[in-house]
């Protein structure tokens, strides 16, 4: 082979890989409006009617879509709202208000989320605004949040069911809605729901299964009380699938070898024991997609022009990665006079039993240590101690009871280590050039005796 | 308004009493002097004038007549009024029978019944104007003092709008003269110049009949000032007595041709009388000079105003001054010419005749030659040398008006206005010697006039956009319209669906008569004594409170509009929709009298409103929704609300609603509790049998549930709450089960399967579902959590303590225990899924944990599997 048919197959190959690390990538970070839908058929009919029937017949209705997080609550509704978008008889009579706590706005489909619409105040500007109806009022200044109330409602209040456009609000973390005073923004939206107004369709988004409690009861009581719930009720098998469906490449694209190359390297993947071992490791431990997403993510990035090609290797790696403790990799970066304070408020743990402690007592344990068994260990002065202890605070490997007040003395003031001994001696394991003594030490308190 | 708070106002007697009670210890008298210490002037205010009174909105004062003024006994001054009412006073969706744009000076004679006409005449303000219009003139545009004149072109009788009777015409007009006001008739003539030309086609006919005594008004106006007010007073009782005659219309025509001979002069003034509104179809000869001098003011105001484009009937008239002069000259003009052809349209003007007739004009004879404004048109454009064949066309439309008028009212005068209208447009294109410049200005509006004018007079509930302006101030919101039109139900499931929706009204309330009644009753009895008083109502949510509450208001309003109980007016508050307990103000007050202000004016203002008697002050029945939330620390609001009733002339009836039947003695003071009165009423539950007939009265006629099916669910509810919404909702969602499970078989009815489907949907606890769907870590750390709780017999851990149960768990199961940073990412899952409640996360390992649900129903969640 020549030089310059390599040179040739390997610009051609980086091509293919910046094309597939683009694809996947824009698949696992939910950019791609057409991400599937998984194990929620059922869900998906029952919105797709309810919202049909809202645009058709222009019936109110109220609905909540409750589901852990990662279930796909907004992916289920951005599908309902594509395919309904796409339909004849709905297309054009459908307002849509979206209410997030968190983002998604565009121009067309606004959403109002309780994280973003922080008060009701926030919200009904936000509602005015997505209804254009603020163009409608001119260049009126909004006034008090009792105008704008009173102006948003007799606007819903002048249409009817079979005139007005209806209107689909999404409330996206519909539980914080909840905590607005008086829940004065849900009673009426549910209020011009259940009465002979605008047609209106509520759709709220939580992750909260205790949602309805949290409605105080005449908003409950206006509130239709339909219920979509999103389980993630697959099993493995299913999970497998996802996985596959998740990591092949699409059929259309560009270099056809390649992607065969790839889709057969993924189904030799789900083969691979090793691999099932991770994915059944992190089903186990969760079965939300975006872990998943996460995971492969992390896999996926491992792809290069020298190695196109997933392997096991990759996704255990990306597993391991995925799975580390996130404090004890803290403490692989300590130096050996914090290990052994550490070490030091681990024993004061073990005798107080959990009880606080401070400095002063951690200093004295460390003393001992360094007198009775410390070989290698240097003498450090209280001041240098003192610098590393309040080194882990910043590291909040150590947290104090209460707030440091400018009265209290620093090296009495109570505080709680916040790791477990598990997770001090796996560290200590894997610390490198980690003393004898110190192991030791750590090892049993009573070990110098 | 405002000078009345500054200065104090003494108001005293002017002369002697004109007679006096002695038993009643009444005097009357005729007239009161009203002093303002602080400017040392002095009003003088007699019977018969026009006065602003002091009314609930202090931009508004009440715009009336007065028409007597007594000391009663009490030694207080006293005043009868005749009222006349602003637009802002008659309901709104009244006001759409109007179906013109009412200027702000315009007000309506008040015959509304029930109005107490008896005032303290120290609410009058001062005297105003109020000139009365006919129906089709225009608004003056150059008024010397608009704040203080006003006019009047209909009356108001609370029901519908209906044009001046003739006798109420003159004597607005006689009351005016009397202050020696001049109201030149013509100046309200003059600006339908300046009017487009659609407006002005429009009057032509009707004012062309109705407008001679009007102008002879005018004119008798200018030379009685020197009669006596005895003289006067006789004529007005003379108008009175005779509704067709008004024998000022003689009186004038002598005064102003004094020199021709009777017979034919009379037919000659008719005629330029006529003419007098028509000025657009004045020749245009050089006016006599005398009137000039009459008109000096009007000269200098109008003109500038005028477009010359906009005048389409009177093709010649180029300048302004020309114009002016135009519109003088009418009068005189038109004599000699027609003349000439009264013979000839005799026979023609007959029809007109009776047209004339109809609207009350007095005429020597049958015989007599009229012109009437055709006729009349025909000498116009006779002078401006239009050809004879004209005149024959012209004929045939004079006809075809008079049968139109024949066949319609004479109540209807409006109508049939507007039928001649359309007469009017169509002879005039038709004369071919028009000047090219007119029959181009001609085009255009005829076509904006049939659109615009034809259409309303014509059908008048046809047009079914609202008409009414935009304005940018008072902006109404309007959600797009959709741009399909909505499905009818197709199947029977999906009627049975439109039906059950809460949001559907039913002809009646089932099961809440005995309610119903109640609360009828206590309102009507409170509407017909005129007194005020409070009632609160309670019950769980969804028991039909506010629904029953409606229906009594839709029921009085009924009772109302067939006149077996006094009018009242209606506000609804709701304390859920307000942003702050003491917008409850601003809501109430923007209810009655359409003002906006602050809530703590508004307070002021509602406690004014309600302590003091109203002259004009209906009934209020407001009714409180959610009571609960007009809760205030110190309860203003509450107690405000509950104390105005209690006063003597506030005239209010609060139906306070909320939830809870002790709501009075958990929330409020005492002497909050002690004003709401112990007039109670509690809505129960709805028991199942119930909420069947709720159910069942709302399907009737639509078989769509098996018998039993509807049994369950009323049941099932009643059981849990009684709300019949959520009984509702469930045969709701029961259809749509049942069409998705019969979607290929013929459409079947509900049955207890779907039924209890739709229960299981809506009643199932989510929790259980939700831990058998969790993963297996999700699981063990549940396990652990338990593991946990049995072993310190406290029902709250922290993380490490259930972490160490956890990875002695996991050994158990033999997998891999996870990291520490796994376990709080399940708990944190678990945490905003709120199966359990845990503390903020910094706290980390030491973050304590509890379940959200009891522990028995983990364990059972859990061992199923």
């Amino acid at each position: 082979m020549s030089k310059r048919k390599l040179k040739e197959s390997s610009a051609e190959s980086a091509e293919c890989i910046s094309q597939v690390q683009k694809i996947l990538r824009e698949r696992f970070c939910h950019h791609c409006a057409a991400g599937k839908l998984f194990g929620m058929e059922q869900q998906y009919r029952h919105l797709l009617e309810l919202l049909k029937r809202t645009t058709v017949h222009g019936e109110s209705n109220s609905a909540l879509v409750i589901g852990p997080r990662g279930s796909g609550k907004t992916a289920l509704l951005n599908h309902v709202l594509k395919d309904l978008r796409e339909m004849e008889q709905v297309r054009e009579n459908l307002l849509e208000v979206h209410l997030n706590g968190n983002c998604q706005f565009s121009m067309k489909n606004p959403f109002l989320s309780g994280l973003l619409q922080t008060n009701d105040k926030v919200a009904l500007k936000e509602i005015t605004r997505q209804l254009q109806l603020e163009n409608v009022v001119g260049d009126k200044v909004f006034g008090s949040f009792a105008e704008n109330l009173a102006f948003l409602l007799e606007a819903l209040r002048k249409g009817d069911r079979t005139s007005s456009c209806p209107i689909l609000f999404v409330l996206d973390e519909f539980d914080l809605f909840v905590h607005h005073k008086n829940q004065t923004l849900l009673y009426n939206l549910f209020d011009i729901s259940q009465s002979a107004q605008t047609p209106v369709t509520v759709i709220g988004l939580t992750c909260r299964q205790d949602i309805l409690e949290l409605l105080e009861k005449r908003v409950k009581s206006r509130f239709s009380h339909r219920q979509i719930y999103l389980m993630n009720s697959f099993d493995f098998k299913q999970y497998m699938k996802i996985f596959k469906k998740q990591l092949s490449l699409p059929a259309e694209f560009p270099d056809e070898s390649f992607a065969q190359k790839w889709n057969n390297n993924v189904q030799h993947l789900s083969e691979d024991k090793t691999v099932q071992a991770v994915l059944q490791n992190l089903f186990h431990h969760t079965k939300d997609l975006r872990s998943l997403h996460l995971l492969l993510m992390l896999a996926s990035s491992a792809v290069t022009v020298h190695h196109p090609l997933l392997t096991a290797a990759d996704l255990q790696e990306a597993s391991r990665q995925h799975s580390t403790d996130s404090k004890a990799n803290i403490v692989h970066g300590l130096s050996v006079l914090e290990i052994c304070l550490i070490i030091a408020m681990k024993h004061l743990n073990e005798v107080y039993d959990g009880e606080p402690f401070n400095f002063q007592m951690v200093y004295n344990e460390f003393q001992k240590f360094i007198q009775r068994k410390a070989h290698s260990m240097y003498n450090f002065e209280k001041p240098v101690v003192m610098k590393a202890f309040e080194h882990l605070l910043q590291l909040e490997l150590v947290q104090p009871l209460e707030r440091p007040s400018a009265r209290a003395q620093r090296e009495f003031l109570l505080m709680k280590l916040l790791l477990d001994s598990s997770q001090i001696m796996d560290a200590l394991q894997v610390y490198p050039n980690c003393p004898t003594d110190v192991k030791q030490w750590a090892a049993s308190s009573l070990s110098w005796l | 308004m405002n000078t009345r708070q500054q200065s104090k106002l003494i108001y005293s007697w002017y002369g002697k009493p004109l007679s006096s009670d002695r038993k009643l210890r009444i005097s009357q008298y005729k007239g009161i002097l009203i002093t303002s210490e602080s400017s040392k002037t002095e009003t003088c205010i007699q019977l018969g004038d026009f006065i602003l009174v002091e009314g609930v909105n202090a931009d508004q004062p009440y715009v009336a007549q007065l028409m007597d003024l007594y000391e009663d006994g009490a030694q207080h001054k006293r005043a009868v009024v005749q009222w006349f009412c602003r637009l802002e006073e008659i309901p709104q969706n009244k006001r759409k029978l109007l179906k013109r744009e009412i200027p702000a000076q315009e007000v309506f004679f008040d015959q509304v019944l029930g109005y107490d006409t008896d005032i303290a005449a120290e609410t009058i303000i001062k005297t105003i104007m109020v000139l009365p219009l006919h129906l089709d003139e225009e608004l003056p545009t150059v008024t010397l003092n608009k704040e203080q004149t006003f006019y009047v072109r209909q009356s108001w009788d609370g029901k519908c709008f209906k044009v001046l009777s003739p006798d109420t015409f003159s004597k607005l007009k006689e009351a005016n003269k009397k202050r020696g006001v001049i109201t030149n008739s013509s100046k309200a003539f003059t600006p339908s110049d300046i009017l487009t030309p659609v407006k002005k086609e429009m009057e032509s006919v009707v004012r062309s009949a109705t407008k001679p005594k009007n102008a002879d008004m005018e004119i008798e106006s200018k030379h009685s000032t020197s009669k006596s007010s005895l003289a006067k007073e006789r004529h007005s009782q003379r108008v009175a007595n005779n509704d067709i005659k008004t024998p000022t219309a003689r009186k004038k025509l002598e005064l102003n041709s004094p020199t021709r001979s009777k017979a034919k002069l009379l037919g000659c003034e008719v005629l330029g009388l006529l003419d007098d509104d028509c000025d657009a179809m004045a020749p245009l000869e050089p006016s006599a000079p005398k009137r000039k001098v009459k008109f000096t003011g009007e000269i200098l105001g109008s003109p500038p105003k005028i477009p010359c484009s906009n005048d389409k009937s009177k093709p010649t008239c180029e300048t302004a001054e020309h114009r002016q002069r135009s519109s003088d000259t009418i009068r005189l003009s038109p004599y000699t010419k027609v003349k000439d052809f009264l013979e000839k349209d005799r026979n023609l003007d007959e029809e007109d005749d009776i047209l004339l007739s109809l609207v009350g004009y007095q005429k020597p004879s049958s015989q007599m030659p009229v012109l009437t404004p055709r006729s009349r048109r025909t000498c116009a454009q006779k002078t401006n040398a239009l050809i004879a064949e004209q005149i024959s066309l012209l004929k045939s439309h004079g006809k075809l008006a008079a049968e139109e008028d024949f066949s319609s009212d004479s109540d209807s005068s409006y109508s049939s206005s507007s039928e001649e209208e359309d007469d009017d447009d169509d002879d005039v294109p038709c004369t071919p010697e028009k000047t090219p410049k007119s029959s181009k200005i001609f085009s255009t509006p005829k076509s904006s006039r049939k659109s615009a004018v034809h259409t309303p007079a014509k059908t008048p509930k046809k047009t079914g956009t609202p008409r009414t302006p935009r304005t940018p101030r008072n902006a109404t919101p309007e959600i797009p319209r959709r741009v399909q039109a909505a499905q009818e139900p197709a199947s029977v499931l999906e009627e049975a669906r439109l039906r059950l929706h809460v949001s559907a009204i039913p002809e009646s309330l089932p099961c809440r008569e005995e309610e119903f009644q109640d609360i009828y009753n206590f309102v009507e009895s409170k509407l017909i004594d005129g007194t005020g008083g409070c009632m609160y109502i309670s019950g769980v949510p969804g028991t039909g409170k506010t629904a029953t509450v409606h229906e009594v208001i839709r029921c009085l309003q009924q009772a109302t509009e067939n006149e077996e109980l006094p009018p009242f007016q209606f506000v609804e508050i709701n304390g859920m929709k307000l942003t702050d307990p003491h917008q409850a103000y601003v809501q109430i007050l923007e209810f009655l009298t359409g003002q906006k202000v602050t809530a703590t004016h508004a307070a002021v203002l509602l406690a004014k409103l309600f302590s003091t008697p109203g002259p004009k002050r209906k009934t209020t029945v407001l009714i409180v929704d959610e009571l609960d939330l007009l809760w205030t620390r110190k309860q203003n609001v509450m107690y405000n609300l509950f104390d105005w009733p209690t006063q003597k002339h506030s005239k209010l009836i609060i139906l306070a609603i909320a939830n809870t039947m002790d709501l009075p003695e958990r929330i409020m003071m005492n002497r909050v509790a002690s004003r709401l009165g112990l007039t109670r009423m509690s809505f129960q539950p709805y028991t199942y049998k119930q909420l069947q007939q709720i159910v069942l009265s709302r399907l009737k006629g639509v078989k769509a549930f098996e018998e039993d099916a509807v049994q369950l669910v009323s049941r099932k509810v009643a059981a849990l709450s009684g709300d019949a919404r959520r009984c509702l909702d469930i045969c709701r969602r029961a259809t749509e089960i049942c069409e998705l499970a019969g979607q290929k078989k013929n459409p079947e009815i509900v049955r207890m399967a779907h039924v209890t489907e739709a229960i299981d949907e809506m009643f199932s606890s989510p929790y259980v579902s939700a831990i058998r769907n969790a993963s297996l870590h999700e699981q063990i750390f549940l396990k652990a959590i338990l593991a946990e709780f049995r072993r310190a017999g406290v029902e709250e851990a922290t993380v490490q303590q259930i972490y160490h149960h956890y990875v002695a768990l996991c050994r158990v199961e033999g997998l891999q225990s996870p990291t520490v940073s796994e376990i709080m990412a399940i708990c944190s899952r678990l945490g905003a899924c709120r199966l359990l409640l845990v503390e903020a996360s910094n706290k980390y390992l030491h973050m304590r944990v509890r379940l959200n649900l009891s522990q028995d129903d983990v364990m059972y969640a859990l061992r199923e599997e």
